[in-house]
């Protein structure tokens, strides 16, 4: 039965999509956090996701699932505040936070949390057919 | 004789296979939803099943029933679809590139609403392949049956 595959294919999507929710979920963390002196703040992570395709037994092509190929970093610079009495402000006394873009992350989490929803609405249908299909013929 | 008994069967039993192939191929779909530059994938269902139904034994026709001149034992049961055993799908099922209704900045073709509504479709002709082959069994279990079994 190819649909036993479905469950690859939607799992995949869904630990994929974790994986973005857990991304999502350090960048929040982190949103606030401060560079010390030497100015290395945490720099907000981005999944990057990507087709795998998976051999049906016949068309490859036919059942694609997904994995996380990279976890990039976001290169533009942190946040800067002048403040000179935070203990770890630099020499001209600006705080360098992380270059967390709340508001985007919030839109990121929706769309993850949406996706995984989507993925685990298929398996439950998939499962439900295929228990019916089991059941084929004893009604 | 027999044939004539498992053709309707056959043909459903086909119908679901393809079925079940296009759920995983809406499956695929809907995991890629957020994978940039995929494209979604579809087949035409109506000619996946003609072509995998084409050379099915079709029912003689009716009064052409004679058992000298029928040879309705020697084809097998089993169809095209099942070349390789079961589970090893032979259909032409030919995946098409859907075309979007929307440009999506990264190149995805996805098309959640559309990917939703094929998919709650499919399963619910899944599910009435499913009912007619229940029928056809149920019909051929009672058809064996001695009128005294109940």
């Amino acid at each position: 039965m190819s649909m036993f595959r479905i469950f690859d294919v939607s799992g995949s999507a869904v630990s994929a999509q974790s994986q973005r929710l857990n991304v999502v979920a350090s960048n929040l963390a982190n949103a606030d956090t401060v560079a010390g002196p030497d100015g290395q703040a945490y720099k907000a992570r981005q999944v990057v996701f990507q087709t795998a395709l998976m051999d049906a037994g016949g068309d490859p092509a036919s059942s694609a699932g997904v994995r996380v190929s990279t976890i990039k970093e976001d290169a533009s610079p942190g946040r800067r505040v002048h403040d000179p009495k935070h203990p770890a402000a630099d020499a001209e006394g600006y705080v360098t936070y992380s270059n967390v873009n709340a508001v985007q992350e919030m839109v990121d989490m929706i769309s993850a949390s949406r996706s995984y929803q989507n993925n685990v609405e298929v398996m439950n249908t998939a499962k439900n057919l295929l228990q019916k299909t089991l059941q084929m013929g004893q009604s | 004789m027999i044939n004539r008994l498992t053709g309707q069967l056959d043909f459903q039993a086909q119908a679901l296979a393809l079925r079940s192939e296009r759920q995983r191929v809406i499956a695929s779909n809907i995991a890629n939803a957020d994978t940039p530059g995929y494209v979604a994938r579809d087949f035409n269902f109506s000619q996946a099943l003609r072509d995998a139904t084409a050379s099915l034994p079709r029912p003689p026709a009716s009064g052409a029933a004679s058992p000298t001149a029928s040879n309705d034992l020697g084809a097998p049961i089993a169809g095209p679809l099942l070349d390789g055993g079961f589970g090893r799908l032979k259909p032409t099922t030919d995946l098409r590139y859907a075309t979007p209704a929307q440009t999506n900045l990264d190149s995805n073709t996805v098309d959640m609403d559309r990917e939703r509504a094929a998919f709650a479709d499919n399963a619910l002709k899944f599910e009435a392949s499913l009912r007619f082959i229940n029928g056809s069994v149920r019909t051929m279990t009672d058809a064996m049956k001695s009128p005294n079994q109940g």
